[in-house]
C-alpha cells in the first residue's frame, strides 16, 4: 500500500531539485561536534568546488566552535550515506557524484568537542 | 372524547435512547455507501454499529448545561485574574516562555482537533459514534476559545503572543504540531479516532496535560491552571471514548487487529516525537519544576500506558515497537531539544536561555546517568560565551525528518554521541528521518509523506519571504525576509531571555507592584 485513500491517488513530491532555482540540497553533519544540534542543510549548484564548501562556507557555519580551528583536513574522515567516502577538493559537486540530498558526514580524528563530551 | 395523557417523565436512558439513536434513519433514496463514503476505504470492518457501547449517556441539553456552568466559572476567574494583575504573579518571567509555545503549538491542534471529530462525526455510520464525535468537537472548539481567551491577557504585556494561527502555519518548528494534526484529519476516520481519540488523548494527553497544568500552579499561573482544570473534565469523557472505539474496533473484526497495532505504533510513536517539546518545557521552562519529564514519563506513560496495553492485551494488542528506543531516550530527550532551541532561538517567537548552577544542579540530580556526561560541558561552555558577549546561534538550517519534520537531533538508540540518520529512496529521490520508526511510517503511505511541507526546504524554494521581495537584490538578508514573512518581531520576540523586553518589563513591573515609588 502507497497510501490508503478513496482512490488511485498519487502524491507530488514537494522538495524535487527543480524546485531550487538551480541548486540543489546538501546535507553536511560533523560527527562528534553536538553542539551543532543536527545536520545542516545547504543549497548549492552542482557546479561548486567542492573545495569552496570546506574553505569559504563551513568556517561560517562551523568556526564558533573552539575544535574548528584545530581540525586537520588531511585526516578527516568522510561518510556519504553513512559509507566511507573520498571527496576531490578540486571538482565539482556533480563530478564528486554528488546529488540532490545527499547526506554527508565528516569525522576529525582527535577532536571529541567540549571537554570531550562530543559537544 | 379527548383523553388527556399526563405526561410522563423520561427516564435517563429512555431519554437517551430518544435523542440520540432514534435520531438516526437509514437513508433510501441514496445507497449508504454514498451517504458515507469514507466509512470502508481504510479496510476497518464494522458488522453491527448498534453493538457501539455508549461510554457516557449525555444528551445535548444536558451537555450545554454542564459546559455552560464551566463556562461562568472560568470566565469569573480570568477576570479576577487580569483584573488584578495576575501576570506579575508568576514566579519569574521565563514561565511565559511556555506559555508562549503553549498558545502557538497547542492550541491550533485544540482547533484541527475539532475539525476532525467534526469530520469523524460526520463519517461514521453509526449514531452512537456520530453522536460522542459530535460533542468532542465542541469540546474541542470551547478548549481552543477558553485557550485563546485566557491566554490574551498576557498578549497585552508580553512579546511574542500576538500572531499565533499565522504562525502554526509557517514558523519552522511549529511545523511539529501542524504535520502532526494534518496527518491525523487526512486519514481516515478510523485511524483519526486511533490516532487522536486513543494514542493522543488515552495515552499521551496527561503527559501534556497534568505536567502542564501543575506547572502553571506551582508557577503561579492561575489563568493557564483553570483553563486546564476546566477543560480536563473534558478530557475524562475524551479518554472513555477513545478506549471505547478500540475495543469496539477490535470486537467487530479479527482482521482489524493488524490495522489497528499499526495505528497505535503509528501515533504513539508521532506523539512521543511531538511531546519532545513537553520534555524540554518541564525540565528547562519552568523556574519552579514540578517533576523532572523522566519521572512523568514513568508514571504517565510507563505504569498508566503499561497497564492499558496489559488491559488490551486480551484484544491481541501489544505494546507499541517504539517503546524500547523511547526508554533509553527519556534520559536525553529534554536536553537535546532544548540545546536544538537554543541553537535556533533567533529565528521562534519565544525566548531560551541557559540554566543557572541550581538548576544544571536540579537536572544533574534527575539525570544522574547522563547529564553530567553529555550535556553539562555544552551549557557551561554557551553560558561562559553567553556571559562574554559572545552569544552562540546557529546561522545555518538544520535538517529535517522527513516525517516528524523535527531537525535531525536525535541521537542513535545506544549511542548519545551520534546523531542517528536513516535514508531510504524512493522514486528516485532521497527521503531522511530521524529514526528508524519515522521511516516505518514514510514507508507504510510513501505518497503521503513525499509531500511534507519542511520548511527549511520551503525556505531554500524562496516559499517564506514576503510577498514581493526579490531574493536576488543586493543586500537581501534572507533571516531577517523569513522573520518578517513569519510575523516575528526580529530583536523583541526571540533571542536570548537575558536582556529581552519581557525580562526587563516583568522586573520594573514587579517592582512598581511592590513598592510605592
Ligand atoms: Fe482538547
Ligand atoms: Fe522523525
Amino acid at each position: 500500500m502507497q497510501v490508503a485513500a478513496v482512490k488511485e491517488y498519487a502524491g507530488t513530491p514537494r522538495d524535487g531539485v527543480e524546485n531550487f532555482h538551480g541548486n540543489q540540497l546538501l546535507y553536511i553533519g560533523w560527527d562528534d561536534h553536538l553542539m551543532f544540534c543536527a545536520p545542516l542543510t545547504f543549497p548549492f549548484p552542482p557546479t561548486l568546488r567542492f573545495g569552496d564548501i570546506v574553505e569559504k562556507v563551513l568556517p561560517g557555519a562551523y568556526g564558533y566552535h573552539p575544535d574548528w580551528a584545530r581540525v586537520d583536513w588531511s585526516k578527516v574522515e568522510w561518510l556519504k550515506s553513512g559509507q566511507p567516502w573520498t571527496p576531490h577538493f578540486n571538482r565539482t559537486l556533480a563530478e564528486n557524484g554528488l546529488g540532490h540530498k545527499d547526506v554527508l558526514r565528516f569525522r576529525t580524528p582527535g577532536l571529541t568537542g567540549i571537554q570531550g563530551s562530543c559537544s | 372524547m379527548d383523553m388527556q395523557v399526563p405526561k410522563k417523565k423520561l427516564g435517563l436512558k429512555e431519554r437517551y435512547t430518544l435523542m440520540t439513536r432514534d435520531l438516526a434513519w437509514d437513508t433510501s433514496y441514496q445507497p449508504k455507501e454514498k451517504v458515507y463514503p469514507y466509512a470502508d476505504y481504510e479496510g476497518i470492518k464494522i458488522h453491527d454499529w448498534d453493538k457501539w457501547e455508549d461510554p457516557f449517556r449525555l444528551t445535548m441539553d444536558a451537555y450545554w448545561k454542564y459546559q455552560a456552568e464551566k463556562e461562568r466559572k472560568l470566565y469569573a476567574i480570568i477576570d479576577a485574574y487580569s483584573q488584578s494583575n495576575g501576570h506579575l504573579g508568576v514566579t519569574d518571567a521565563r514561565y511565559l516562555n511556555a506559555i508562549k509555545i503553549f498558545l502557538t503549538a497547542v492550541t491550533p491542534l485544540e482547533y484541527m482537533a475539532h475539525r476532525g471529530f467534526a469530520h469523524a462525526g460526520r463519517a461514521f455510520p453509526g449514531p452512537g459514534a456520530r453522536v460522542a464525535c459530535m460533542m468532542q468537537a465542541i469540546d474541542e472548539m470551547r478548549h481552543a476559545q477558553t485557550q485563546i481567551h485566557s491566554l490574551s491577557n498576557y498578549n497585552k504585556y508580553y512579546n511574542g503572543f500576538h500572531d499565533a494561527p499565522h504562525m502554526y502555519d509557517r514558523v519552522w518548528y511549529l511545523s511539529v504540531p501542524k504535520s502532526f494534526f494534518d496527518d491525523a484529519i487526512t486519514a481516515g476516520p478510523f485511524e483519526f479516532i486511533v490516532s487522536v481519540g486513543f494514542s493522543f488523548e488515552y495515552v499521551l494527553t496527561n503527559l501534556l496535560f497534568v505536567p502542564f497544568v501543575s506547572g502553571a500552579a506551582y508557577n503561579g499561573d492561575m489563568g493557564t491552571m483553570t483553563f486546564g482544570f476546566s477543560a480536563q473534565s473534558d478530557e475524562a469523557r475524551h479518554m472513555t471514548l477513545g478506549l471505547e472505539c478500540i475495543k469496539f474496533i477490535l470486537e467487530q473484526d479479527p482482521a482489524n487487529l493488524p490495522i489497528v497495532q499499526r495505528w497505535i505504533d503509528k501515533w504513539t510513536w508521532r506523539g512521543v516525537r511531538l511531546l519532545s517539546i513537553v520534555a524540554m518545557m518541564m525540565d528547562y521552562m519552568l523556574p519552579k519544576r514540578v517533576m523532572s519529564w523522566k519521572e512523568a514519563w514513568e508514571i504517565y506513560f510507563e505504569e498508566n500506558g503499561g497497564a492499558l496495553f496489559k488491559d488490551l492485551a486480551r484484544y491481541g494488542i501489544r505494546m507499541p515497537d517504539c517503546c524500547e528506543q523511547i526508554r533509553q531516550e527519556k534520559d536525553h530527550l529534554s536536553h537535546q531539544v532544548w540545546a536544538a532551541f537554543y541553537n535556533y532561538s533567533a529565528a521562534t517567537d519565544f525566548h531560551t536561555w541557559m540554566p543557572d548552577e541550581d538548576e544544571m544542579k536540579w537536572l544533574s540530580q534527575k539525570y544522574p546517568d547522563t547529564f553530567d556526561q553529555h550535556y553539562r560541558p555544552r551549557f557551561e561552555f554557551w553560558r561562559e560565551q553567553q556571559q562574554k558577549g559572545n552569544r552562540f546561534y546557529n546561522k545555518t538550517l538544520p535538517m529535517l525528518c522527513q516525517t516528524c519534520q523535527i531537525p535531525m537531533l536525535f541521537t542513535e538508540p545506544g549511542d548519545p554521541t551520534k546523531i542517528c540518520y536513516r535514508e531510504r529512496d524512493y522514486k528516485g529521490s532521497k527521503y531522511h528521518f530521524c529514526s528508524d520508526h519515522c521511516q516505518h511510517i514514510f514507508d507504510n503511505e510513501p505518497e503521503k509523506y513525499v509531500q511534507a511541507w519542511l520548511p527549511v526546504h520551503q525556505i531554500y524554494q524562496g516559499n517564506c519571504f514576503p510577498e514581493g521581495s526579490d531574493p536576488t537584490a543586493p543586500g537581501f538578508d534572507p533571516l531577517a525576509a523569513v522573520l518578517e514573512h513569519y510575523r516575528l518581531n526580529a530583536g523583541r520576540d526571540n533571542g536570548d531571555f537575558e536582556g529581552s523586553e519581557d525580562q526587563r518589563n516583568f522586573e520594573a513591573w514587579r517592582g512598581m507592584a511592590k513598592r510605592n515609588d
